[in-house]
């Protein structure tokens, strides 16, 4: 369809949007989860090795990878999640990590020598299944439950004062957060044809995270935002060869200091709609 | 009777914050809670929704005792509180605010209607629905904080020091918002710093010091009783 480049570019924006808004969900309830690329990496692992052995549909095979990760995170993010802050940052880092350490070291996935895909998938499936978990999180943030997210950054006592249940949304989150970040991992490991758990690094939790923050989290558009001008940014100053990496922290600093909230904000975003009329939430 | 406490008592560790307290409430009443900084009154609206745990007696809610339910669980069954400080959340639209208060509930076209009558209300809050709430003045915000707890359905609105820091033209409009409010048969405990206002409005009142109860009494003969400037002032009784 495309060029093998404007292709690969393609998936690695699906990719990136996907782990943006897998980070962004517990992140819009004021919780920093540092550990996305170790959910990457479940739903990698889980779909290649269902789809290799079990002969599973691929889509059936990233479907019970996300399912298995969600699980994981739900029973991990129990005890994680009383914890905030600067430790549930370092909890969910240290997390990422052990489950990157446990496919490492598991025999039955290749281990350290990696693991081959033989199921494939092309561009165009990946790119309408990003599309299509869009248009799902845009439904999502229409709800109420998008609005308790918010609500318990800005003030969890007052959330208590609802009956909300604090705790049990702060998991929804972090748990859905986990199961898109599985769909990214699958997506990428039939795509590349390969697992490697060194691809799977803390770096790939931490570009995440800036994708979001970056993007801004008042709105729901922001971390697709932010991911889209982060997988671009680096083509785009491909030219300057090694220097391109220096511009692009460059960038980034100048984003924090000129716009801490993010790219795209509330209020932009309640500009763009009031010609439109008034939005509906309820 | 709608309200039932018994001998109640809350410990921060091993600091009593309220000891023994008891108090009546009967539906359509209003009835306020007296006291200097640190008597207690906070802590007594927070046991009463079960966000602080009583360490001895019991909350009796409509004949039934919820002392060991969940916040959430009293929420849903009638009982509202509007914090010290208002806490509105000034990132989220007006709206958005409001809808938080119905948390509990699934009844959509209900919701709605409501909020219309909150804003036939508040028409400074209907203009500006769609804006962030930073952009409301104090007294404004207070309201949007009662709005919000209305939309919980309550059947018991408690306010917690809802005159701090307000203008005295806001302060006489809160009360006779609170006023109207219990006409339509809102039953109401009211916290206060602002004695003569809140006697002035109340059924019966209570004063609180260093977590006891002191004197309660119907609200006017309180508010000629020399005991309550004593609890005020920290003069001891001769």
């Amino acid at each position: 369809m495309f060029s093998g480049y404007i292709d690969g570019l393609i998936v690695i924006l699906a990719i990136n949007v996907i782990m943006a808004y897998s980070a962004a969900l517990p992140l819009v309830a004021g919780q920093l989860n540092l550990g996305t690329a170790g959910f990457m990496a479940v739903g990698a692992y889980m779909a290649a090795f269902l789809s290799n052995e079990y002969g599973l549909p691929i889509g059936v095979a990233i479907l019970v990878g996300s399912l298995a990760s969600g699980l994981i995170a739900l029973i991990i993010g129990i005890p994680v999640l009383r914890t905030s802050g600067i430790y549930l940052a370092l909890a969910t880092f240290a997390l990422g990590q052990i489950l990157v350490a446990v496919f490492l070291n598991l025999e039955i996935v290749g281990a350290a020598q990696g693991y081959p895909v033989y199921g494939y998938i092309e561009m165009p499936t990946i790119a309408l299944t990003t599309i299509g978990l869009l248009i799902l999180l845009f439904v999502l943030s229409q709800t109420r439950f998008w609005l308790y997210l918010t609500a318990i950054k800005n003030d969890p006592t007052v959330c208590d004062l609802f009956g909300i249940e604090v705790r049990n949304v702060q998991l929804a989150a972090f748990v859905l957060g986990g199961m898109l970040a599985a769909v990214a991992g699958g997506l990428q490991a039939h795509y590349l044809s390969y697992v490697e758990a060194q691809s799977f690094g803390a770096l790939i939790s931490i570009y995440t995270v800036l994708f979001v923050i970056l993007g801004g989290t008042q709105t729901v558009l922001g971390p697709l935002v932010g991911a889209a001008f982060f997988t671009f940014l680096p083509e785009v100053f491909r030219s300057g060869e090694e220097w391109r990496y220096a511009i692009f922290a460059a960038f980034i600093i100048g984003f924090m200091v000129l716009r801490p909230q993010g790219m795209i904000n509330a209020n932009m975003m309640r500009r763009l709609k009031a010609p439109f009329g008034g939005k509906a939430s309820a | 009777m709608l309200l039932e406490i018994n001998s109640l008592s809350v410990k921060y560790g091993r600091i009593p914050a309220l000891e023994d307290f008891s108090m009546e409430i009967k539906r359509g009443e209003i009835a306020t809670v007296l006291g200097a900084n640190g008597a207690g009154k906070s802590t007594l609206l927070k046991a009463i929704l079960g966000m602080e745990k009583a360490s001895h007696g019991k909350v009796v809610w409509e004949g039934e005792n919820v002392t060991n339910w969940s916040p959430s669980r009293r929420i849903k069954d009638g009982l509202a509180l509007v914090p010290e400080g208002r806490r509105i959340l000034i990132a989220q639209t007006i709206e958005e605010n409001l809808l938080l208060g119905a948390y509990q509930r699934d009844d959509v076209d209900a919701i709605r209607h409501e909020m219309e009558t909150i804003y036939d209300r508040f028409p400074n809050l209907c203009e500006r629905r769609h804006m962030q709430a930073s952009c409301l003045s104090g007294g404004e915000q207070q309201m949007l904080a009662i709005g919000r707890a209305l939309l919980s359905k309550p059947d018991l609105l408690m306010l917690d020091e809802p005159s701090l820091g307000l203008s005295p033209l806001f302060v006489k409009q809160l009360f006779k918002l609170l006023r109207d409010l219990n006409k339509g048969g809102l039953t109401i405990l009211l916290v206060e710093q602002n004695t003569d206002q809140a006697l002035a409005l109340a059924n019966t009142g209570y004063v609180l010091e260093r977590g006891k109860l002191i004197i309660s009494d119907g609200a006017q003969k309180l508010a000629n009783d020399p005991r309550l400037h004593e609890a005020y002032l920290g003069v001891a009784a001769e």
